[in-house]
């Protein structure tokens, strides 16, 4: 019933409409306006331009100015403050551009709005001029490029050899995190290895991956490099960390990786903000399905002694799974058994292996 | 005023072949209006389709605002439009998703390609280079036809029980080849394919059409540096989507392969669904320069006729030439060339090589030369004109105003050290709705306004344009400005809600905002809507020439039959832009006066040609 009278109102509406539009009509043929190609309403716009101008500048200003601490989340990475200030020189200097040429077109199109009797100058071309304004822009450009460019090469060249490195795998919908244990050095993984207690498809054929461990959140050190190593197992993620200015994909079959030095820990952001709950998040920002407005991570930024003793309190991935190891241990022996009855027969397994 | 001479004396019979017998056979309605070989007639179909798809396309776009701006609201009202993506009275997220693909699908190729080059290049080339139709009219007819069949499928895959597809309109694998991933990666995604491929042959078929037709249909005189820029925009437009299409093409086929017939080109090292798939060693990244070796011309085929229509309308309206005509095509081919060495910077944080990351990011960074160029151009040419604030006028202006506000955005996300924060975030959004979206559908709503005299012998209401007009740049405006801020601020997009997140906690009266002001937006185009249809049958009727123009296609009668011109096609004298020239009488000299009827207003190096 509610609907019928909503839809009522809305036809009732349009007819209003309808009905004054005719009017309008009628009125302007009365008036002789209907015919004449520029009249007041040239005017009318001439003036609305300016106001457009200046009224939504002045909106423009305000809310950039009110929104702007909302907008800037705090930074905390060594290159993030770079790349902050680089962001900002550039949103200035395109901000004067901005306001220079819309500025020019609406001043002009108000200024030389049509007149009775007047001319338009004709002007078609100016080499001078013309080189000018190639060249201003070029030159800008190559400003920025180099800026860009420098840090660029900083961000991505490669990690410090003293960087921590931590292996963030992106799945639906939620990252694993591996750390490499005691060794600093990270085991081999191997896709056709994960089931739903072997996550991240531990190949424990290697030693290395004896002493790994996963986590359930990514702590990471103050003021010390740290790699993150990055891949997925199914569909393409992003690990953002917005904070600390960092944006990876994770790519299933090409692991990635992205360094960064955190420079606040978790408690000091909190101080900062004075937000309790405050805390780092990676957000996936790859369109991965169902869940990946929720794929998120945590990171905790420690003080390196807490860093360390949280380190060393981990108990490694075998040891608190003893029946995936021991599953292993069953597999190569028997793949030993196989491998034997497959050398009998090579051709298969070289065709296989084309395949 | 006064109205340009058509049937001057001066008109010659220049080609003795080209004398048209005047008695055509009407035809039937199927001929007439269905399965038409006029490029008029094929224009306007592709005009049509272009709106309906518009609309289709800005409906979903309110209902995921609707979604962003009140995330916790009951949605059960939509239950009688959506069904059973309305689950207990919230919005399926997967359906989400599904929406956001195809708003982004339809909106780029469906509207800004096809509706935009489909209509005007269909319309404008024959009619401003002096040609009784296009090259090849049976493959023009063509073109529409297997772009129509390609939106059939589209609109089809929208009702699938899995929904269509919904892994981004830039689909990359594995996520939409991989219906355990996402449902809307089955069959929905096939539909899409389909309807992409089908898509693609019809822009080949129209592309090859639009270049043939520009190099060897020109009327005597009309010499490439006498070329309106319309039709110089939509020439390269057309060589850009010849060369870039096939390679989509590509792609999709190769996607086609790794989804149905088990080839790992894209898919490699995946655990999904409870099992280990067996693809290996294929490269998602691959897929993403396939995509975008498309995809970034294709940002470039939807703006280049834009860019040509606001020069034409700009000149026309401004009373004076357009300023830099040579540099006007001297940008435009610098940003075609270009065009097509740009498009890794959409893959910087991808995981591709960083020192590819420095090239493109050189690259990126020139291109804004030749756009600036641009712009500083048009604001040249409104300087000291004498504006006559047209409906097509004002949208020509708005279209610089919001080229400019984002394609400056576009310098912060081609620079790679920068784009690592923003890559993907609302501030990418905000950048190219304004720069190409935005922006396209203005230069389309000014080409609609200035030649809707030439396509229906009719005038558009001017009143109820302005109110149109200031709506619609206002809306755009309060729309994609504020998505700045929350893009600034990290939002990253594609995402059903940022309830999840500390970090993504502010800005929720801000994504509140938004959404009226996008239902505003979607709410104005109602106006156009009504006026268009209207004017068509009740609006004011046109003269030959009603904005004093000087292109060719103002020569023609008020409603130009099949042939365009009953007599001779008339030859060409001059370049399109004689505007306000000093000694002339009017101020407009048309493309067609020789320059012995002109004498008084002739510069020194043009008496030779008296």
């Amino acid at each position: 019933m509610i609907a019928l009278g909503i839809l009522l109102a809305l036809v009732l509406l349009l007819v209003v409409f309808g009905l004054l539009f005719r009017l309008q009509i009628l009125t302007s043929i009365f008036s002789g306006s209907y015919n004449r190609p520029i009249g007041l309403s040239n005017r009318v716009n001439a003036i609305l331009m300016l106001l457009f101008l200046i009224l939504g500048g002045a909106a423009f200003a305000y809310s950039f100015v009110d929104n702007y601490d909302k907008m800037n989340p705090p930074i905390a990475s060594v290159h993030g403050l770079h790349t902050e200030k680089l962001f900002w020189t550039t949103m200035v200097v395109i901000g004067i551009v901005f306001v220079i040429t819309q500025v020019a077109l609406f001043v002009y199109s108000y200024r030389y709005q049509y007149k009775e009797g007047r001319r338009a100058f004709f002007f078609s071309h100016n080499n001078k001029i013309e080189i000018i304004w190639t060249v201003i822009p070029a030159v800008v450009m190559s400003g920025l490029i180099f800026g860009g460019w420098k840090e660029w090469t900083n961000i991505m060249g490669p990690a410090p050899k003293d960087a921590i490195e931590v292996e963030i795998m992106g799945k639906q919908f939620n990252f694993l995190v591996r750390y490499p244990g005691r060794d600093q050095k990270l085991g081999n993984i191997n896709y056709r290895l994960i089931d739903a207690t072997n996550e991240f498809g531990f190949d424990l054929n290697d030693q290395r991956g004896m002493d790994d461990f996963t986590a359930g959140e990514v702590h990471v050190p103050k003021g010390h490099p740290v790699l993150m190593r990055i891949r997925s197992r199914d569909v393409l993620h992003a690990v953002y960390a917005p904070h600390f200015r960092v944006q990876m994909y994770a790519v299933p079959g090409m692991p990635t990786k992205f360094w960064f030095t955190p420079t606040k820990t978790t408690d000091e952001m909190r101080a900062q903000t004075g937000n309790p709950n405050f805390n780092y998040e990676i957000a996936c920002n790859q369109i991965c399905g169902r869940g990946h407005f929720a794929m998120k991570a945590t990171i905790i930024v420690d003080e390196p002694e807490d860093y360390i003793a949280w380190y060393s309190q981990q108990k490694a991935f075998v040891e608190q799974n003893p029946d995936v190891l021991a599953d292993f241990k069953q597999k190569k022996a028997a793949s030993v058994e196989q491998a034997q009855a497959a050398a009998e027969v090579p051709s298969t397994v070289s065709a296989k292996a084309a395949l | 005023m006064g109205s340009a001479p058509t049937s001057a004396p001066h008109i010659q019979h220049h080609v003795a072949g080209d004398h048209h017998d005047e008695h055509h056979d009407e035809g039937n309605f199927l001929t007439k209006y269905v399965f038409s070989t006029d490029h008029k007639m094929i224009a306007k179909q592709f005009l049509i389709s272009g709106i309906a798809w518009a609309f289709i396309g800005a409906t979903l776009s309110t209902l995921f605002r609707i979604q962003l701006g009140w995330p916790d609201a009951q949605l059960t009202w939509l239950e009688p439009l959506l069904g059973r993506w309305v689950e207990g009275g919230k919005l399926n997220p997967e359906f989400y998703l599904a929406l956001v693909t195809m708003h982004g699908t339809i909106m780029v190729f469906f509207v800004l390609t096809a509706g935009l080059s489909g209509t005007f290049s269909n319309f404008l080339i024959p009619l401003q280079i002096g040609a009784r139709d296009m090259a090849s009219g049976f493959m023009n007819m063509l073109s529409f036809w297997f772009f129509f069949l390609a939106g059939i499928v589209m609109f089809v895959s929208l009702f699938l029980e899995t929904g269509p597809a919904a892994a981004g309109w830039t689909i990359y694998p594995p996520l939409s080849a991989l219906p355990q991933a996402i449902p809307g990666s089955g069959a929905g995604q096939t539909l899409w394919l389909v309807s992409m491929a089908l898509f693609i042959v019809s822009q080949l078929l129209g592309g090859v059409n639009y270049i043939t037709t520009v190099i060897n249909l020109r009327t005597a005189g009309m010499s490439m540096a006498k070329l309106p820029l319309t039709i110089w925009s939509f020439f390269l437009t057309a060589i850009l989507g010849l060369l870039s299409f096939p390679v989509l093409f590509s792609a999709a086929l190769l996607l086609i392969f790794d989804r149905s017939f088990g080839t790992s080109f894209f898919l490699s090292d995946i655990y999904i669904g409870g099992e280990a798939l067996n693809h290996v060693g294929g490269s998602p990244i691959l897929f993403q320069h396939l995509f975008w070796f498309l995809g970034h011309p294709e940002v470039y085929i939807v703006i280049m006729p834009a860019m040509g229509i606001v020069s034409e309308v700009m000149a026309t309206n401004a009373r004076k030439p357009i300023f830099g005509y040579r540099a006007m095509i001297g940008s435009l081919i610098g940003i075609s060339l270009l065009s097509f060495v740009v498009w890794a910077h959409h893959m910087f944080v991808t995981g591709m090589n960083p020192f590819l990351g420095s090239v493109f990011m050189f690259l990126t960074l020139i291109i804004a030369v030749p756009s600036a160029v641009k712009t500083f151009n048009w604001l040249a040419t409104l300087w000291r004109g004498n504006i006559r604030f047209t409906t097509a006028m004002m949208f020509a202006i708005g279209f610089v105003s919001l080229f400019v506000s984002g394609g400056l955005t576009g310098i912060i996300l081609g620079n790679a050290a920068l784009d690592i924060q923003m890559h993907n975030t609302y501030f990418v959004v905000a950048h190219f709705h304004l720069v190409m979206g935005s922006s396209a559908f203005f230069g389309m709503f000014a080409g609609v306004y200035h030649w809707f005299p030439k396509m229906f012998g009719r005038m558009m209401d001017e009143k109820l344009g302005y109110v149109h007009f200031w709506l619609t740049i206002l809306a755009a405006y309060l729309v994609f400005l504020p998505m700045h801020y929350v893009g600034i601020a990290g939002f990253p997009r594609r995402y059903y809600a940022y309830t999840a997140y500390e970090t993504f906690n502010q800005f929720a009266d801000l994504n509140t905002f938004i959404s009226i002001a996008a239902i505003f937006a979607f709410f104005a185009q109602f106006v156009f809507l009504f006026n268009f249809v209207y004017s068509i049958f009740r609006g004011r009727r046109a003269t030959e020439n009603p904005w004093n123009s000087n292109t060719l296609e103002w020569t023609t009668p008020v409603e130009p039959g099949h042939g365009n011109w009953p007599g001779a096609i008339p030859a060409v004298y001059r370049w399109p832009y004689d505007y306000s020239k000093p000694g002339a009488e009017q101020d407009f000299i048309p493309q067609h006066i020789p320059y012995s009827q002109t004498v008084s207003s002739n510069l020194p190096y043009e008496r030779e040609m008296e």
